[in-house]
């Protein structure tokens, strides 16, 4: 290992004492109230802190031998810890465990990435490499479809699976919708939930007040949401970049803030409940028939089971999706779909070319908000009940984020990034209050091995030759 | 002056003057280009070229001044017209002085976004190209097929699917040229349209644009510094000083013009002033 050793157990032995010193206080212990008015004691966690310090004394060796191009010493380092956290070893807690385990996991990984990266890019360079890519691209999309559509039949479908994965296919929804303002025309758009809130209001009012069924509703909705985008978008689409992005950060609330205000329309905070469930040709999904209504299990001759409304609302929201996906793709490869882009690449030589960048902004403003609209709508049949809470400035947050870190524009990317983001807090439940961290871990772990996204790739619109024919370059 | 004066200039500049605050950026500049030839824009640095074009294309509003295109069978006056009908409705195309391709889209849909507000009514505003319609699909086609006529113009046939922004610097200005051109413009205003080539490049420059104006039968407005291009290709050279015309002829007489030798190397300045 040569004469930088002590030099590297110096550098590490220093920032364990520094994490020594800031996590005494922080995890080290912490004040509880002993009650009966005795005041406060406290109740040391001494053995974290010493777990905590020598897994950042290891990692920080490990990191540096890595940086220092000595690949297995740092991969038997982070093996061990990786081994030590997986052991039956008694820690204070479960999490523990999980914390010395990443901690090796990212070790390994750090030590061999470089490693990997010039293995991984000299394998696609290869023949069979790029045809595999180019296989994997295309067929990518097909097999995430078969796996969406068959998934309620396989044995893991059961309820919580369902509703995590009607919640993914909303977001992916909403993230399609989403990509073609800000992925395809460059939008910067923060106010994106007005518009599922404009959607999922309208159905619900429609619904408990005039008795409109979903599916009259669900186009209206969209229009309705549409409407909305335009009449926001005239006045604010001359705006480019960060001004545009203020602006609709601030419709986004002012919709909100009707919405909670608004109590003759939208009954305020308390929201509208009892808003009916969409119907399959009219029949219902309940165990008994309101009067004048047929059950759905009456109709097909089959036992109730309350799972059957689950796998309903999920083809419905599968089938909304694949109608936003698809009319997105024939968008792109019309006229107004290449405006679009060529807008977000360079507004000032799209106004020299001729085209009209308001009608152009607009049209792409309203049809991301049409589709949010009919996410809206898809949302209050599910919940039965919504209210201002569901239409919060996360909720774009997280959209936008579900965009960005697929890679603007990538349809398959804001799958990839949906499941991501909103599945993996879901599955790391078990991680309790941590599992934001893991989620924060992920995040920051995408932009720093993918800055642009998951998938960076961008399909043109047309082709002079066919793909694969390689032209000269 | 020059060629086609049966059908009157096809652009005529009148009295223009644009005013930014206190500085007049241009003074009272009246010029008039013709079709099929190339007029010349030259001038030392801040002498108001740039100004002029953004004020043809839409860009400033000009303060003064009327600009009357002779265009397909009427009249535009340009200083009324907002900035995207002048490239929709009067058909004038620009270039940038830096470049300004759509980079991340390929050479091919670069020239098809070009081609933007035919294709848009072929698609009957996307509804008719939504749903397939044939009439769109031969539109697209025929579409397809000028770009390819451009694209073996200048010669980036084999390119047409990468990416604009990864071709060389010349590639670029000459691509950004034929998207100009495949808007199917009567006039075409081309900002510094040799600045960085090297000299086997802006030959082919000179080629082209000679070509365009022959073959194409359009106008061409040119700002351009590299005198090779200027003086070999122009029709008509018009000369701007501080916002003002100072000369205007053909290329030999602008030459030996003693106000252009003047203001280009400024010696007698002072002399005259003391």
């Amino acid at each position: 290992m040569g004469p930088r050793l002590p030099l590297m157990l110096k550098d590490a032995g220093l920032t364990a004492f520094v994490a020594a010193a800031l996590g005494i206080f922080i995890v080290g212990f912490r004040t509880v109230d002993t009650g009966g008015g005795k005041g406060l004691s406290f109740d040391y966690h001494l053995v974290d802190l010493a777990v905590a310090v020598v897994v950042i004394f290891i990692g920080r060796l490990g990191l540096s031998m890595a940086a220092n191009g000595q690949r297995w010493p740092a991969i038997v380092l982070g093996g061990a810890m990786i081994a030590a956290g997986a052991s039956p070893m008694k820690l204070p807690s479960g999490f523990l465990h999980w914390f010395v385990a990443l901690g090796g996991v990212l070790l390994v990984i750090r030590a061999i990435w470089p490693w990997a990266s010039d293995a991984m890019s000299a394998a696609a360079r290869t023949p069979s490499g790029l045809a595999l890519g180019k296989a994997r691209s295309r067929w990518f999309g097909w097999l995430l479809l078969g796996a969406a559509v068959l998934m309620p039949f396989t044995p893991i479908a059961d309820q919580k699976t369902m509703d995590l994965g009607v919640l993914i296919l909303t977001y992916v929804m909403l993230g399609w919708g989403l990509n073609i303002v800000v992925g395809l025309a460059g939008l910067l758009d923060l106010g994106y939930v007005a518009f599922y809130a404009v959607g999922a209001y309208a159905y619900a009012l429609l619904s408990t007040q005039y008795g409109l069924g979903f599916w009259t509703v669900l186009p209206l909705a969209g229009m309705m949401a549409a409407l909305f985008g335009i009449v926001l978008g005239f006045p604010v689409l001359r705006l480019r970049g960060d001004y545009l992005a203020i602006v609709t950060l601030g419709f986004g609330e002012i919709i909100r803030l009707v919405l909670l205000n608004w109590f003759d329309l939208t009954n305020g905070p308390a929201g509208i409940g009892s808003i009916p469930g969409p119907t399959l040709f009219g029949a219902v999904f309940a165990e008994t028939p309101p009067a004048g209504k047929q059950t759905v299990s009456e109709m097909l001759g089959i036992a109730f089971d309350g799972n059957h409304r689950l796998i309903f609302l999920y083809y419905i929201i599968l089938g909304l999706a694949l109608v936003t996906n698809l009319f997105t793709q024939r968008m792109r490869r019309l006229p107004v779909g290449r405006a679009w882009e060529a807008l977000r690449e360079d507004e000032t030589a799209c106004q020299a070319l001729g085209i009209n960048p308001t009608n152009t902004k607009l049209t792409a403003f309203a049809i991301g908000a049409m589709f949010a609209g009919f996410a809206g709508s898809f949302f209050a049949a599910k919940q039965r009940f919504i209210s201002p809470e569901s239409f919060v400035f996360i909720e774009s947050a997280i959209i936008l984020a579900i965009v960005v870190l697929g890679g603007m524009g990538s349809q398959i990317g804001v799958v990839l990034a949906a499941v991501l983001l909103i599945g993996l807090p879901e599955w790391f439940r078990d991680l309790g209050n941590y599992r934001m961290l893991a989620f924060g871990l992920a995040m920051v772990l995408i932009m720093v091995f993918r800055p642009r996204g998951l998938i960076s790739h961008r399909e043109p619109s047309i082709r002079l030759h066919p793909a694969g024919s390689g032209g000269s370059g | 002056m020059t060629s086609s004066p049966s059908t009157g200039p096809l652009i005529e500049v009148e009295h223009l003057t644009m005013r930014f605050g206190g500085l007049i950026a241009i003074d009272d500049v009246s010029f008039a280009a013709h079709q099929k030839a190339i007029t010349a824009i030259i001038g030392p640095n801040g002498a108001g070229k740039t100004t002029v074009f953004n004020c043809i294309t839409g860009f400033y509003k000009p303060t003064a001044g009327r600009l009357t295109l002779r265009g397909v069978g009427r009249e535009f006056l340009l200083e009324r017209m907002r900035g995207h009908e002048i490239g929709q409705k009067a058909r004038v195309a620009r270039t940038f002085q830096n470049i300004r391709l759509f980079a991340g889209m390929t050479v091919l849909e670069n020239l098809m976004v070009a081609q933007h507000n035919k294709l848009m009514r072929a698609s009957g505003w996307s509804v008719l190209g939504l749903l397939g319609v044939a009439s769109f699909q031969r539109a697209e086609a025929a579409a397809v097929e000028l770009a390819r006529l451009w694209l073996e113009r200048i010669g980036l046939m084999a390119d047409a699917d990468r990416p604009a922004g990864e071709l060389p610097y010349g590639d670029q200005r000459r691509l950004e040229i034929a998207r100009a051109m495949c808007t199917e413009p009567v006039l075409l205003c081309l900002d510094e349209p040799a600045a960085g080539l090297n000299p086997r490049e802006s030959a082919e420059l000179n080629q082209l644009l000679v070509s365009i104006r022959d073959r194409d039968g359009i106008g061409v407005l040119l700002i351009e510094h590299d005198m090779s291009v200027v003086m070999n290709i122009s029709d008509h050279i018009v000369v701007l000083d501080y916002g003002r015309k100072i000369a205007e002829g053909v290329p030999l007489a602008v030459r030996n013009d003693p106000a252009v030798i003047r203001a280009y190397l400024g010696t007698d300045d002072e002399a005259n002033d003391g």
